[in-house]
């Protein structure tokens, strides 16, 4: 137990001092992109719901926000609430529509409506089309904190991020994240304990969209602009692969897969045509060398090694607390394979 | 390496406040040419647009005012947001002071904001929207090569004074596409032609059938392609399948690029009437250039937007010297002032709006058995002059143009 918090430690004081070292514009990006990884890695790891129209709820949340911060001067932390609302929104009607099938079927029918998103993206005036929402004002946070700095939109970014991460983690980690799990493992089981699934996945699905949908906000405040990018099947496709590649079904697992392929766009774009490429090879090492992603192959190497010493320490503190802590940050038993479906 | 970055990055943000309007800063002369190298534009512009801004450092000397020029590039995926996360780095911490190329309209104007927000010069060669020098013009932007304006205009009005009276348009129904018809229309219109009917396809599409024989229905004269990239390709192939060309109907390709044709073939797209702001093989001074880019192209022709990376870098580097600085304002003001002689472009100017004027040039496609090799593609039917090719000034609502107007009194007009 100490060790996490140990870990969480370092990690906020890295997180405190990375704009000093790397490039902040990186890092928010990062960060809006982890954020939308984990809120969709809610829906794929723990309720076993492969979406495909995840960029919907992403890209106009930020279409959203950036009318609403640019058109009606609204200020950010409202054009954000706009956004996750909207998000929230088309969440709750998509969701109501696709839960009804699923496995490939879900995937299609969410893919489906991400696409009548996108068209109407393309069309709809307000949009701008393929030009965008460009130079969005990003205003002052609640008209104290300045947001056109960098330094202090980083920390907005940051806090938006953490509190994502948190809300996920309580939910994952609650007994509403228990019956998640018990779905995703056997539905008809869950069923026949008397559990409404259906509405257990209704509120995944709008949670995972109304946090994918404050990632799309924030980060139409950070680049000033909000365009069809965000709402093209190849983000939703983006996200499965931070997904797969950090280790789905892990908290954590996202955020180190958003970061590993913005790092990959980011730092790689001068390599040219190449990024696309190296994309592709590290997707084909993670499917064929290591299934549970990297965070999934970690904890699944860090349990073999505990398990290990256990029997050799004088006072196993895992064995004291028999499955109940441990069992938290278990990767989930792999009985679907992580190829299926994507 | 990052540390050291981002304590240099630290270092420049606490010394752009005042910056100094003299001499070079950071003692290099940085050019980003930032565009598709993997998509759809990576053929047209891509590697190529690098190549042609290192010809052009090269032919210049490589340093100016004494300081050494760099060329960087990278691959913005067509994603506004990888191209402004890319323009915004550059700048803050790789001292970038011109960004060059910028194809895709959404990114385009994205880094038209970064780069008038943080004072760096925007080369743009490849964009194809008007509203880089209409109102989301900046005084450290030019928009060079072309855009949707004058191919729609130039292609629109040459061709009904050709006798091509009578228009159909297959329109990508999306913003640009209904863009690119409506200019094109109103050029045919002015010109005493008649638009006889129009059809919006989906964008992007791949089965253009039903459009092409509504055009064929309708008997005008010539069908217009207000689509880009993949649909016009598509929708060339087709209408060549289906023998609408052969019946006599011409096609209209409105933005349609050298490399576009050479891709298709001459089979498919012979007869196709299109403008260009470039030719390889117009006259002497453009096959000479052209050949020494194709020497480190495995033997590729230039696309007009290519050739125009080449004579904006070079027109930059020059206004650098004019002015004795690489302040963005003060160079993007000089190159406004300094007219433009080159392979590229002759008697060409800049306007006080940031585009480029310069001759446009209606071409038809030649047939298989009239071309005498590789690349050898275009008839030259005839020279549109700069003025009548782009947009006037006025139109366009440049904020620039109105303040300067109101400041000096005057009416609006060029900057000479």
């Amino acid at each position: 137990m100490r060790l996490y918090w140990i870990a969480l430690a370092v990690a906020a004081v890295a997180a405190v001092f990375a704009p000093t070292v790397l490039y902040p514009v990186f890092l928010m990006k990062a960060l809006c992109f982890a954020l939308f990884a984990c809120a969709f890695n809610l829906l794929l790891g723990y309720v076993g719901l492969l979406s495909f129209g995840h960029a919907a709820f992403f890209g106009f949340a930020a279409y959203a926000t950036g009318h609403a911060a640019k058109v009606w001067g609204w200020n950010p932390e409202f054009a954000v609430l706009a956004g996750t609302a909207v998000a929230t929104g088309l969440g709750l009607a998509f969701g109501a529509l696709a839960i009804r099938r699923q496995g490939i079927y879900f995937a299609m029918i969410t893919l489906a409506l991400a696409q009548m998103v996108y068209f109407f993206s393309l069309q709809a005036p307000f949009t701008h089309g393929e030009d965008g929402i460009q130079a969005i004002p990003r205003g002052e946070l609640f008209g104290l904190f300045d947001l056109r700095n960098t330094e202090t939109m980083y920390f907005f970014v940051l806090a938006v991020f953490a509190g994502g991460l948190w809300l996920i983690w309580r939910t994952v980690h609650s007994p509403f994240g228990q019956v998640l799990k018990a779905i995703r493992e056997n539905e008809q089981r869950a069923v026949s304990l008397g559990y409404k699934v259906d509405h257990y996945k209704l509120t995944a699905f709008v949670m995972s969209a109304a946090l994918s949908g404050l990632a799309g906000s924030v980060k139409a405040l950070v680049f000033q602009l909000a365009s069809l990018t965000d709402v093209h099947w190849h983000t939703s496709g983006e996200v499965v692969l931070m997904t797969l590649l950090g280790g789905m079904g892990t908290v954590l697992g996202p955020v180190v897969g958003a970061f590993l392929v913005v790092t990959v766009q980011n730092y790689f774009a001068t390599f040219g045509a190449w990024v696309t490429i190296i994309q592709g090879v590290i997707f084909v090492v993670v499917v064929l060398l290591f299934r549970r992603g990297i965070v999934g192959e970690l904890n699944a190497l860090w349990l073999r090694l505990r398990r290990r010493s256990v029997p050799a320490a004088t006072t196993p503190p895992a064995a004291a607390r028999p499955g109940v802590e441990p069992a938290a940050h278990e990767p989930p038993p792999r009985k679907r394979r992580v190829g299926e479906g994507s | 390496m990052r540390l050291a970055s981002g304590v240099l990055g630290a270092v420049f943000l606490l010394s752009a406040g005042p910056a100094a309007a003299q001499g070079i800063s950071n003692d290099v002369v940085k050019l980003g040419v930032l565009n598709d190298q993997s998509g759809v534009y990576a053929d047209l512009a891509g590697q190529g647009s690098v190549v042609a801004a290192q010809m052009a450092v090269e032919d210049f000397g490589g340093t100016v005012l004494g300081k050494t020029i760099q060329v960087v590039s990278a691959d913005h995926q067509n994603k506004p947001d990888v191209g402004s996360s890319v323009a915004n780095q550059w700048i803050d911490t790789e001292q970038v002071d011109a960004i060059v190329d910028v194809p895709t309209s959404s990114v385009a104007l994205a880094i038209q904001e970064i780069t008038r927000r943080k004072n760096v010069a925007h080369l743009n060669s490849t964009a194809a929207t008007t509203d880089l020098t209409g109102k989301a013009c900046s005084p450290t932007a030019v928009h060079y090569t072309y855009d949707t304006y004058a191919l729609a205009n130039g292609t629109g009005r040459a061709l009904v004074q050709q006798g091509g009276d009578t228009w159909f348009f297959i329109t990508a129904d999306y913003a640009f596409g209904h863009n690119l018809e409506q200019n094109t229309a109103e050029a045919v219109k002015k010109a005493g032609g008649k638009v006889v009917g129009a059809v919006r396809a989906p964008f992007p599409n791949n089965d253009f059938s039903s459009f092409l024989l509504q055009a064929q229905a309708s008997q005008a004269k010539v069908i217009g392609l207000a689509n880009a990239g993949g649909d016009t390709i598509n929708s060339i192939k087709q209408a060549r399948e289906f023998g609408i060309t052969q019946a006599g109907q011409r096609l209209a390709g409105l933005l349609v690029f050298l490399s576009d044709i050479h891709s298709l073939g001459l089979e498919t797209t012979q007869g196709l009437t299109l403008t260009t702001g470039f030719y390889w093989d117009k006259d002497d001074e453009t096959r000479e250039w052209s050949k020494r880019w194709a020497e480190r192209m495995n033997g590729r022709m230039p696309t007009m937007v290519q050739a125009g990376v080449y004579s904006v870098v070079m027109h930059y580097l020059n206004a650098i010297k004019a002015a004795g600085t690489d302040d963005a304002k003060t160079v993007v003001a000089k190159m406004k002032e300094m007219p433009i002689n080159d392979f590229f472009a002759k008697n060409a100017r800049i306007r006080q709006d940031g585009r480029m004027v310069h001759d446009m040039y209606l071409v038809q496609v030649k047939g298989p058995q009239e071309s005498k090799g590789a690349w050898d593609y275009y008839n030259i039917l005839r020279t549109i002059p700069g003025d009548e090719a782009f947009m006037p000034m006025e139109a366009g609502n440049c904020p620039l143009v109105q303040e300067a107007a109101t400041k000096n009194g005057q009416p609006a007009g060029g900057a000479r």
